[in-house]
Protein backbone atom coordinates (compact mmCIF):
# COMPACT_ATOMS: atom_id res chain seq x y z
CA UNK A 1 0.00 0.00 0.00
CA UNK A 2 1.32 3.41 -0.84
CA UNK A 3 0.55 6.27 1.54
CA UNK A 4 0.06 9.44 0.45
CA UNK A 5 -0.42 12.46 2.80
CA UNK A 6 -4.05 14.71 3.07
CA UNK A 7 -2.03 17.82 2.96
CA UNK A 8 -0.38 17.11 0.03
CA UNK A 9 -3.61 16.19 -2.30
CA UNK A 10 -4.59 19.41 -0.54
CA UNK A 11 -1.76 21.38 -1.85
CA UNK A 12 -1.54 19.40 -5.23
CA UNK A 13 -4.66 20.54 -6.05
CA UNK A 14 -4.83 23.82 -4.71
CA UNK A 15 -1.98 24.17 -7.21
CA UNK A 16 -3.84 23.15 -10.33
CA UNK A 17 -6.53 25.45 -9.60
CA UNK A 18 -3.90 28.59 -9.08
CA UNK A 19 -2.65 27.42 -12.46
CA UNK A 20 -5.87 26.95 -14.21
CA UNK A 21 -7.63 30.43 -13.54
CA UNK A 22 -4.88 32.41 -15.17
CA UNK A 23 -3.18 29.84 -18.11
CA UNK A 24 -5.09 28.89 -20.95
CA UNK A 25 -3.96 25.59 -21.80
CA UNK A 26 -2.01 24.78 -24.38
CA UNK A 27 -4.51 22.80 -26.71
CA UNK A 28 -7.23 25.50 -26.24
CA UNK A 29 -4.30 28.28 -27.52
CA UNK A 30 -3.50 26.54 -30.28
CA UNK A 31 -6.61 25.66 -31.52
CA UNK A 32 -7.90 29.56 -30.92
CA UNK A 33 -4.69 30.79 -33.07
CA UNK A 34 -5.68 28.28 -36.17
CA UNK A 35 -9.39 29.47 -35.38
CA UNK A 36 -8.16 33.33 -35.90
CA UNK A 37 -6.52 32.57 -38.62
CA UNK A 38 -9.21 30.91 -40.74
CA UNK A 39 -12.12 32.87 -39.54
CA UNK A 40 -14.01 34.25 -42.58
CA UNK A 41 -15.60 37.72 -40.71
CA UNK A 42 -13.09 40.10 -39.87
CA UNK A 43 -15.45 40.87 -36.51
CA UNK A 44 -14.88 37.27 -35.11
CA UNK A 45 -11.65 37.25 -35.78
CA UNK A 46 -11.27 40.70 -33.88
CA UNK A 47 -12.76 38.91 -31.02
CA UNK A 48 -10.66 36.07 -31.16
CA UNK A 49 -7.78 38.17 -31.13
CA UNK A 50 -9.22 39.82 -27.89
CA UNK A 51 -9.89 36.29 -26.41
CA UNK A 52 -5.88 35.21 -27.73
CA UNK A 53 -4.45 38.72 -26.07
CA UNK A 54 -6.84 38.34 -23.00
CA UNK A 55 -5.22 35.01 -22.04
CA UNK A 56 -1.18 36.47 -22.59
CA UNK A 57 -2.56 39.33 -20.09
CA UNK A 58 -3.96 36.74 -17.66
CA UNK A 59 -0.77 34.78 -17.89
CA UNK A 60 1.49 37.47 -17.64
CA UNK A 61 -0.12 39.21 -15.03
CA UNK A 62 -1.32 36.39 -12.89
CA UNK A 63 -5.12 37.48 -13.38
CA UNK A 64 -8.40 35.39 -14.07
CA UNK A 65 -8.92 34.58 -17.52
CA UNK A 66 -12.48 35.20 -17.09
CA UNK A 67 -14.69 36.25 -13.91
CA UNK A 68 -16.83 33.66 -14.39
CA UNK A 69 -14.07 30.70 -12.33
CA UNK A 70 -17.02 28.50 -12.38
CA UNK A 71 -17.78 25.30 -10.40
CA UNK A 72 -14.92 22.92 -9.56
CA UNK A 73 -14.96 20.05 -11.52
CA UNK A 74 -12.88 16.61 -10.82
CA UNK A 75 -12.84 13.65 -12.52
CA UNK A 76 -10.53 11.13 -9.87
CA UNK A 77 -9.38 7.95 -10.37
CA UNK A 78 -7.83 6.40 -7.41
CA UNK A 79 -5.68 3.45 -7.00
CA UNK A 80 -6.48 0.32 -5.33
CA UNK A 81 -3.56 0.40 -3.68
CA UNK A 82 -3.41 3.96 -2.57
CA UNK A 83 -4.20 4.95 1.09
CA UNK A 84 -4.80 8.47 2.34
CA UNK A 85 -3.35 9.41 5.65
CA UNK A 86 -5.03 12.03 7.64
CA UNK A 87 -8.32 12.42 6.08
CA UNK A 88 -10.41 11.71 3.13
CA UNK A 89 -9.80 12.03 -0.42
CA UNK A 90 -12.77 14.18 -1.17
CA UNK A 91 -12.20 16.21 2.09
CA UNK A 92 -8.55 17.19 0.57
CA UNK A 93 -9.95 18.12 -2.73
CA UNK A 94 -12.36 20.22 -1.40
CA UNK A 95 -10.09 22.29 0.86
CA UNK A 96 -7.38 22.19 -1.90
CA UNK A 97 -10.31 23.75 -4.04
CA UNK A 98 -11.13 26.36 -1.32
CA UNK A 99 -7.56 27.58 -1.36
CA UNK A 100 -6.83 28.02 -4.56
CA UNK A 101 -10.00 29.99 -5.42
CA UNK A 102 -9.28 32.08 -2.26
CA UNK A 103 -5.61 32.48 -2.79
CA UNK A 104 -6.14 33.08 -6.65
CA UNK A 105 -8.68 35.63 -6.05
CA UNK A 106 -11.13 33.61 -8.26
CA UNK A 107 -14.89 34.16 -7.53
CA UNK A 108 -17.56 31.88 -5.58
CA UNK A 109 -19.82 31.66 -7.69
CA UNK A 110 -22.01 28.82 -5.52
CA UNK A 111 -25.23 29.02 -4.35
CA UNK A 112 -27.77 27.85 -3.27
CA UNK A 113 -30.34 26.61 -5.66
CA UNK A 114 -33.74 28.09 -4.36
CA UNK A 115 -32.29 31.58 -2.34
CA UNK A 116 -29.39 32.13 -4.29
CA UNK A 117 -27.78 32.79 -1.38
CA UNK A 118 -23.82 32.40 -1.78
CA UNK A 119 -22.08 28.92 0.43
CA UNK A 120 -19.10 30.50 1.35
CA UNK A 121 -19.77 31.17 4.66
CA UNK A 122 -21.75 28.52 4.98
CA UNK A 123 -20.44 25.75 3.03
CA UNK A 124 -16.96 27.28 2.59
CA UNK A 125 -15.23 29.28 -0.22
CA UNK A 126 -17.30 27.85 -4.10
CA UNK A 127 -17.60 24.55 -2.13
CA UNK A 128 -18.34 21.82 -2.66
CA UNK A 129 -16.43 20.31 -5.49
CA UNK A 130 -18.32 18.37 -7.97
CA UNK A 131 -16.05 15.07 -7.96
CA UNK A 132 -16.65 12.30 -10.08
CA UNK A 133 -14.70 8.72 -8.22
CA UNK A 134 -13.52 6.02 -9.85
CA UNK A 135 -11.47 3.31 -8.67
CA UNK A 136 -8.46 1.89 -10.70
CA UNK A 137 -5.38 -0.54 -10.23
CA UNK A 138 -2.47 0.80 -8.98
CA UNK A 139 -0.78 3.10 -6.77
CA UNK A 140 -1.36 6.60 -7.73
CA UNK A 141 -4.29 8.80 -7.99
CA UNK A 142 -5.25 10.41 -11.13
CA UNK A 143 -6.73 14.30 -10.97
CA UNK A 144 -8.65 15.70 -14.25
CA UNK A 145 -9.64 19.09 -13.07
CA UNK A 146 -11.61 21.89 -14.97
CA UNK A 147 -13.20 25.26 -14.10
CA UNK A 148 -16.84 25.25 -15.73
CA UNK A 149 -18.27 28.47 -16.29
CA UNK A 150 -22.09 28.88 -16.49
CA UNK A 151 -22.64 30.25 -19.64
CA UNK A 152 -21.69 27.53 -21.44
CA UNK A 153 -23.29 24.64 -19.14
CA UNK A 154 -26.69 26.68 -19.08
CA UNK A 155 -27.10 25.49 -22.86
CA UNK A 156 -26.08 21.98 -22.34
CA UNK A 157 -29.05 19.45 -22.90
CA UNK A 158 -30.01 15.66 -22.47
CA UNK A 159 -32.43 13.62 -24.71
CA UNK A 160 -33.11 9.64 -24.32
CA UNK A 161 -33.94 8.50 -28.71
CA UNK A 162 -35.37 5.64 -29.75
CA UNK A 163 -32.21 3.40 -30.95
CA UNK A 164 -33.80 4.59 -34.76
CA UNK A 165 -32.64 7.70 -34.34
CA UNK A 166 -28.71 6.53 -35.29
CA UNK A 167 -25.99 8.95 -35.79
CA UNK A 168 -28.26 11.12 -38.81
CA UNK A 169 -30.98 11.64 -35.10
CA UNK A 170 -27.46 13.12 -32.84
CA UNK A 171 -25.91 15.03 -35.66
CA UNK A 172 -29.84 16.81 -35.78
CA UNK A 173 -29.57 17.30 -32.34
CA UNK A 174 -26.31 18.54 -32.16
CA UNK A 175 -27.07 21.22 -34.54
CA UNK A 176 -30.32 21.97 -32.58
CA UNK A 177 -28.68 22.91 -29.47
CA UNK A 178 -25.79 24.85 -30.42
CA UNK A 179 -28.27 26.51 -32.97
CA UNK A 180 -30.76 27.51 -30.33
CA UNK A 181 -27.57 28.62 -28.12
CA UNK A 182 -26.37 30.96 -30.39
CA UNK A 183 -23.33 33.45 -28.85
CA UNK A 184 -24.55 32.83 -25.33
CA UNK A 185 -22.34 29.52 -24.29
CA UNK A 186 -19.06 32.09 -25.55
CA UNK A 187 -18.14 30.46 -28.94
CA UNK A 188 -15.50 29.43 -30.05
CA UNK A 189 -16.49 26.63 -28.06
CA UNK A 190 -15.71 23.03 -27.90
CA UNK A 191 -18.89 20.07 -27.94
CA UNK A 192 -18.52 17.08 -25.44
CA UNK A 193 -21.26 14.69 -26.63
CA UNK A 194 -21.91 11.24 -24.48
CA UNK A 195 -23.61 8.58 -25.77
CA UNK A 196 -25.38 5.83 -24.49
CA UNK A 197 -24.98 4.37 -21.33
CA UNK A 198 -28.09 5.19 -18.98
CA UNK A 199 -28.78 8.62 -18.63
CA UNK A 200 -26.82 9.88 -16.41
CA UNK A 201 -24.11 7.89 -18.29
CA UNK A 202 -24.47 9.80 -21.34
CA UNK A 203 -24.42 12.79 -19.51
CA UNK A 204 -21.33 12.27 -17.09
CA UNK A 205 -19.65 11.28 -20.45
CA UNK A 206 -19.93 14.51 -21.96
CA UNK A 207 -18.61 16.23 -19.55
CA UNK A 208 -15.88 13.97 -19.13
CA UNK A 209 -15.33 14.39 -23.40
CA UNK A 210 -13.92 17.80 -23.01
CA UNK A 211 -11.28 16.88 -20.38
CA UNK A 212 -9.26 15.55 -23.80
CA UNK A 213 -6.96 18.01 -25.47
CA UNK A 214 -8.10 19.84 -28.84
CA UNK A 215 -6.47 18.40 -31.58
CA UNK A 216 -6.20 14.92 -30.37
CA UNK A 217 -8.31 12.00 -32.21
CA UNK A 218 -10.94 9.98 -31.34
CA UNK A 219 -9.43 6.06 -30.58
CA UNK A 220 -12.36 4.66 -32.22
CA UNK A 221 -12.26 5.40 -36.19
CA UNK A 222 -15.86 5.61 -36.55
CA UNK A 223 -16.66 7.99 -33.59
CA UNK A 224 -13.34 10.10 -34.56
CA UNK A 225 -15.47 10.19 -38.01
CA UNK A 226 -18.74 11.21 -36.44
CA UNK A 227 -17.17 13.97 -34.56
CA UNK A 228 -15.53 15.55 -37.65
CA UNK A 229 -18.82 15.00 -39.39
CA UNK A 230 -20.48 16.69 -36.43
CA UNK A 231 -18.02 19.90 -36.52
CA UNK A 232 -18.71 20.12 -40.31
CA UNK A 233 -22.39 20.90 -39.52
CA UNK A 234 -22.01 22.68 -36.35
CA UNK A 235 -19.70 25.31 -38.66
CA UNK A 236 -21.93 25.68 -41.27
CA UNK A 237 -24.28 27.61 -38.54
CA UNK A 238 -22.48 30.82 -39.20
CA UNK A 239 -22.95 31.85 -35.30
CA UNK A 240 -19.54 32.92 -35.03
CA UNK A 241 -17.16 34.30 -32.56
CA UNK A 242 -19.03 35.51 -29.42
CA UNK A 243 -22.37 35.05 -31.94
CA UNK A 244 -21.50 37.65 -33.82
CA UNK A 245 -21.08 35.53 -37.21
CA UNK A 246 -18.31 33.34 -38.77
CA UNK A 247 -17.43 30.14 -39.74
CA UNK A 248 -15.48 29.37 -36.54
CA UNK A 249 -18.04 28.26 -33.90
CA UNK A 250 -16.67 25.31 -32.85
CA UNK A 251 -12.72 24.32 -31.95
CA UNK A 252 -14.14 20.92 -31.96
CA UNK A 253 -16.28 17.79 -31.15
CA UNK A 254 -15.54 15.17 -28.33
CA UNK A 255 -17.64 11.86 -28.13
CA UNK A 256 -17.22 9.20 -25.64
CA UNK A 257 -19.57 6.45 -26.15
CA UNK A 258 -20.74 3.30 -24.27
CA UNK A 259 -23.07 0.03 -24.45
CA UNK A 260 -26.55 1.13 -23.79
CA UNK A 261 -29.76 -0.93 -23.55
CA UNK A 262 -31.38 -2.43 -26.04
CA UNK A 263 -34.36 0.02 -25.81
CA UNK A 264 -32.42 3.52 -25.73
CA UNK A 265 -30.18 5.68 -27.34
CA UNK A 266 -29.44 8.55 -24.76
CA UNK A 267 -27.40 11.43 -25.81
CA UNK A 268 -26.36 14.09 -23.78
CA UNK A 269 -24.11 16.96 -25.36
CA UNK A 270 -22.29 19.36 -22.84
CA UNK A 271 -20.60 22.44 -23.98
CA UNK A 272 -17.09 24.36 -22.82
CA UNK A 273 -16.88 28.30 -23.81
CA UNK A 274 -13.19 29.09 -24.96
CA UNK A 275 -12.17 29.65 -21.60
CA UNK A 276 -11.18 25.86 -21.38
CA UNK A 277 -9.68 25.94 -18.30
CA UNK A 278 -9.03 22.20 -17.43
CA UNK A 279 -5.53 20.16 -16.79
CA UNK A 280 -4.22 16.84 -15.19
CA UNK A 281 -1.90 15.70 -12.74
CA UNK A 282 -0.75 12.64 -11.66
CA UNK A 283 -0.06 12.31 -7.64
CA UNK B 1 -18.47 48.63 -40.30
CA UNK B 2 -17.76 52.23 -38.18
CA UNK B 3 -15.31 52.72 -35.39
CA UNK B 4 -15.50 55.80 -32.74
CA UNK B 5 -14.86 56.89 -29.10
CA UNK B 6 -17.32 57.76 -26.81
CA UNK B 7 -17.46 59.43 -23.49
CA UNK B 8 -20.27 59.07 -20.97
CA UNK B 9 -22.89 60.01 -20.65
CA UNK B 10 -24.80 59.25 -23.87
CA UNK B 11 -26.82 61.41 -25.73
CA UNK B 12 -29.31 60.56 -28.05
CA UNK B 13 -27.09 62.19 -31.17
CA UNK B 14 -24.17 59.75 -30.09
CA UNK B 15 -26.31 56.46 -30.03
CA UNK B 16 -28.70 57.61 -33.43
CA UNK B 17 -24.96 57.47 -35.26
CA UNK B 18 -24.50 53.90 -33.94
CA UNK B 19 -25.23 50.81 -36.42
CA UNK B 20 -25.16 47.36 -35.64
CA UNK B 21 -21.16 45.86 -35.95
CA UNK B 22 -19.46 48.81 -35.32
CA UNK B 23 -16.92 49.47 -32.70
CA UNK B 24 -16.62 51.69 -29.97
CA UNK B 25 -14.34 52.24 -27.51
CA UNK B 26 -15.64 53.63 -24.50
CA UNK B 27 -14.66 56.64 -21.97
CA UNK B 28 -15.72 58.26 -18.70
CA UNK B 29 -18.18 56.32 -15.78
CA UNK B 30 -20.06 53.23 -15.91
CA UNK B 31 -21.74 51.63 -13.53
CA UNK B 32 -22.77 47.87 -13.29
CA UNK B 33 -25.66 45.89 -12.23
CA UNK B 34 -26.68 42.32 -12.68
CA UNK B 35 -30.12 40.30 -11.84
CA UNK B 36 -30.16 41.27 -8.45
CA UNK B 37 -29.25 44.90 -8.72
CA UNK B 38 -31.78 45.63 -11.74
CA UNK B 39 -34.80 44.12 -9.95
CA UNK B 40 -33.89 46.68 -6.88
CA UNK B 41 -33.61 49.53 -9.54
CA UNK B 42 -37.03 48.91 -11.57
CA UNK B 43 -38.72 48.30 -8.04
CA UNK B 44 -37.27 51.91 -7.24
CA UNK B 45 -38.60 53.12 -10.32
CA UNK B 46 -41.69 52.08 -10.50
CA UNK B 47 -42.04 53.06 -6.58
CA UNK B 48 -41.05 56.65 -8.08
CA UNK B 49 -37.89 56.98 -5.52
CA UNK B 50 -34.92 58.39 -5.91
CA UNK B 51 -31.95 55.94 -7.75
CA UNK B 52 -28.79 55.47 -6.68
CA UNK B 53 -26.90 57.25 -9.29
CA UNK B 54 -28.35 59.27 -12.16
CA UNK B 55 -29.86 57.05 -15.22
CA UNK B 56 -29.66 60.26 -18.11
CA UNK B 57 -27.20 59.28 -20.73
CA UNK B 58 -25.59 56.40 -18.44
CA UNK B 59 -24.59 52.83 -19.72
CA UNK B 60 -25.00 49.83 -17.28
CA UNK B 61 -22.43 46.61 -17.71
CA UNK B 62 -24.08 43.37 -16.71
CA UNK B 63 -21.09 42.10 -14.77
CA UNK B 64 -20.22 40.66 -11.45
CA UNK B 65 -16.19 40.72 -11.01
CA UNK B 66 -13.93 38.40 -9.32
CA UNK B 67 -12.38 40.50 -6.04
CA UNK B 68 -9.61 42.54 -6.92
CA UNK B 69 -5.94 41.74 -6.11
CA UNK B 70 -4.27 44.06 -3.29
CA UNK B 71 -3.99 47.28 -5.29
CA UNK B 72 -6.09 46.50 -7.87
CA UNK B 73 -9.63 48.65 -8.23
CA UNK B 74 -11.84 45.68 -9.78
CA UNK B 75 -10.41 41.79 -10.67
CA UNK B 76 -11.29 40.24 -13.77
CA UNK B 77 -14.72 41.97 -15.26
CA UNK B 78 -15.66 40.19 -18.54
CA UNK B 79 -19.73 40.26 -19.21
CA UNK B 80 -22.39 38.04 -18.25
CA UNK B 81 -25.57 36.55 -20.26
CA UNK B 82 -27.62 39.63 -20.57
CA UNK B 83 -30.65 38.21 -21.29
CA UNK B 84 -31.11 37.46 -17.62
CA UNK B 85 -31.83 41.66 -18.22
CA UNK B 86 -34.44 41.70 -20.48
CA UNK B 87 -37.63 42.18 -18.51
CA UNK B 88 -35.86 45.20 -16.89
CA UNK B 89 -34.00 46.96 -19.54
CA UNK B 90 -37.29 48.34 -20.97
CA UNK B 91 -37.39 50.03 -17.92
CA UNK B 92 -34.16 51.07 -17.76
CA UNK B 93 -33.89 52.72 -21.41
CA UNK B 94 -37.34 54.40 -20.50
CA UNK B 95 -35.92 56.41 -17.68
CA UNK B 96 -32.96 57.51 -19.54
CA UNK B 97 -30.48 54.85 -19.64
CA UNK B 98 -28.83 55.09 -22.78
CA UNK B 99 -26.93 51.74 -23.47
CA UNK B 100 -26.12 48.69 -21.80
CA UNK B 101 -23.06 45.93 -22.11
CA UNK B 102 -23.38 42.47 -22.20
CA UNK B 103 -23.09 39.41 -24.05
CA UNK B 104 -25.68 37.14 -25.88
CA UNK B 105 -29.09 37.48 -27.25
CA UNK B 106 -31.96 39.91 -25.98
CA UNK B 107 -35.59 39.72 -26.44
CA UNK B 108 -38.02 41.43 -29.00
CA UNK B 109 -38.62 43.81 -26.17
CA UNK B 110 -35.43 44.86 -25.49
CA UNK B 111 -34.79 45.73 -28.97
CA UNK B 112 -37.70 47.24 -29.28
CA UNK B 113 -36.83 49.69 -26.38
CA UNK B 114 -33.78 50.34 -27.84
CA UNK B 115 -35.58 51.63 -31.08
CA UNK B 116 -38.25 54.26 -28.92
CA UNK B 117 -35.52 55.25 -26.82
CA UNK B 118 -32.97 56.09 -28.76
CA UNK B 119 -30.62 52.92 -26.53
CA UNK B 120 -27.60 50.86 -27.94
CA UNK B 121 -26.91 47.20 -27.03
CA UNK B 122 -23.22 46.72 -26.65
CA UNK B 123 -21.31 43.27 -27.42
CA UNK B 124 -18.23 43.14 -24.89
CA UNK B 125 -16.24 39.59 -25.50
CA UNK B 126 -17.53 37.33 -23.03
CA UNK B 127 -14.15 35.59 -21.32
CA UNK B 128 -11.96 37.97 -21.52
CA UNK B 129 -12.11 39.19 -18.20
CA UNK B 130 -8.51 40.07 -17.96
CA UNK B 131 -8.31 42.47 -20.97
CA UNK B 132 -11.61 44.15 -19.71
CA UNK B 133 -10.58 44.60 -16.01
CA UNK B 134 -7.63 46.10 -17.39
CA UNK B 135 -10.00 48.81 -18.85
CA UNK B 136 -11.37 49.67 -15.61
CA UNK B 137 -9.12 52.44 -13.83
CA UNK B 138 -11.56 52.80 -10.73
CA UNK B 139 -14.27 51.30 -8.94
CA UNK B 140 -16.36 51.69 -5.90
CA UNK B 141 -19.36 50.07 -5.05
CA UNK B 142 -22.24 52.80 -4.44
CA UNK B 143 -25.32 50.20 -3.30
CA UNK B 144 -26.21 47.29 -2.16
CA UNK B 145 -22.92 45.81 -0.94
CA UNK B 146 -24.38 42.70 0.55
CA UNK B 147 -24.90 41.45 -3.02
CA UNK B 148 -21.69 41.11 -3.22
CA UNK B 149 -20.22 40.73 -6.66
CA UNK B 150 -23.56 41.74 -7.75
CA UNK B 151 -23.12 44.92 -6.21
CA UNK B 152 -23.66 48.28 -8.26
CA UNK B 153 -20.37 49.79 -8.93
CA UNK B 154 -19.54 53.26 -10.46
CA UNK B 155 -16.76 52.28 -12.49
CA UNK B 156 -14.11 54.35 -15.03
CA UNK B 157 -13.57 53.03 -17.98
CA UNK B 158 -10.40 54.06 -20.47
CA UNK B 159 -10.70 52.42 -24.54
CA UNK B 160 -13.25 49.87 -22.88
CA UNK B 161 -13.77 48.16 -26.63
CA UNK B 162 -17.28 46.89 -27.26
CA UNK B 163 -19.21 46.28 -30.31
CA UNK B 164 -23.07 47.24 -31.15
CA UNK B 165 -25.22 44.43 -30.93
CA UNK B 166 -29.03 46.11 -31.41
CA UNK B 167 -28.84 49.74 -32.87
CA UNK B 168 -31.84 52.30 -32.69
CA UNK B 169 -33.03 51.21 -35.86
CA UNK B 170 -33.87 47.64 -34.78
CA UNK B 171 -30.45 45.97 -36.67
CA UNK B 172 -29.11 42.90 -34.88
CA UNK B 173 -25.23 41.75 -35.56
CA UNK B 174 -25.98 38.19 -34.26
CA UNK B 175 -28.89 37.92 -36.75
CA UNK B 176 -27.14 40.00 -39.42
CA UNK B 177 -23.63 37.95 -38.76
CA UNK B 178 -25.35 34.75 -38.53
CA UNK B 179 -27.51 35.24 -41.75
CA UNK B 180 -24.10 36.18 -43.55
CA UNK B 181 -22.12 33.09 -42.95
CA UNK B 182 -24.98 30.58 -42.43
CA UNK B 183 -24.38 27.55 -44.99
CA UNK B 184 -27.59 25.98 -46.17
CA UNK B 185 -27.08 22.70 -47.98
S1 LIG C 1 -19.16 30.98 -20.81
FE1 LIG C 1 -16.99 30.72 -20.30
S2 LIG C 1 -15.92 32.47 -21.17
FE2 LIG C 1 -18.12 32.93 -21.17
S3 LIG C 1 -18.41 34.08 -19.29
FE3 LIG C 1 -18.86 31.93 -18.82
S4 LIG C 1 -16.93 31.03 -18.10
FE4 LIG C 1 -16.45 33.00 -19.07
Amino acid sequence: MREVAFDDVVKAVRDIILHCGTDLPQDTYDALVTAMETEASPVSKEVIRQILENADIAKDEKRPLCQDTGLAVFFVNIGDEVKINGGLLRDAINQGTEQGYTDAYLRASTCEPFSRANLKDTVGYNLPAIIHFDIVAGDKIDIEYAAKGGGSENVSRAKVFPPAAGKDGIVEYVKEVISDAGGNPCPPITIGVGIGGTFEKACISSKHALFRDIGSHNEDPEMDELEQRILVEINKLGIGAMGMGGTKTALAVHIESNPCHIASLPVSVNVQCHSSRHTHITI
Amino acid sequence: MASYTFTTPLTSEDTKQLVAGDTVLLNGTIYTARDAAHKRLVDLIEAGEELPFDLEGSIIYFVGPTPPKPGDPIGSAGPTTSYRMDSFSPTMLKNGSKGMIGKGKRDQGVKDACVEYDGIYFGATGGAGALLGKQITSAEVIAYPELGPEAIRKITVKEFPVTVINDTKGNDLYQMGRAQYEVKD
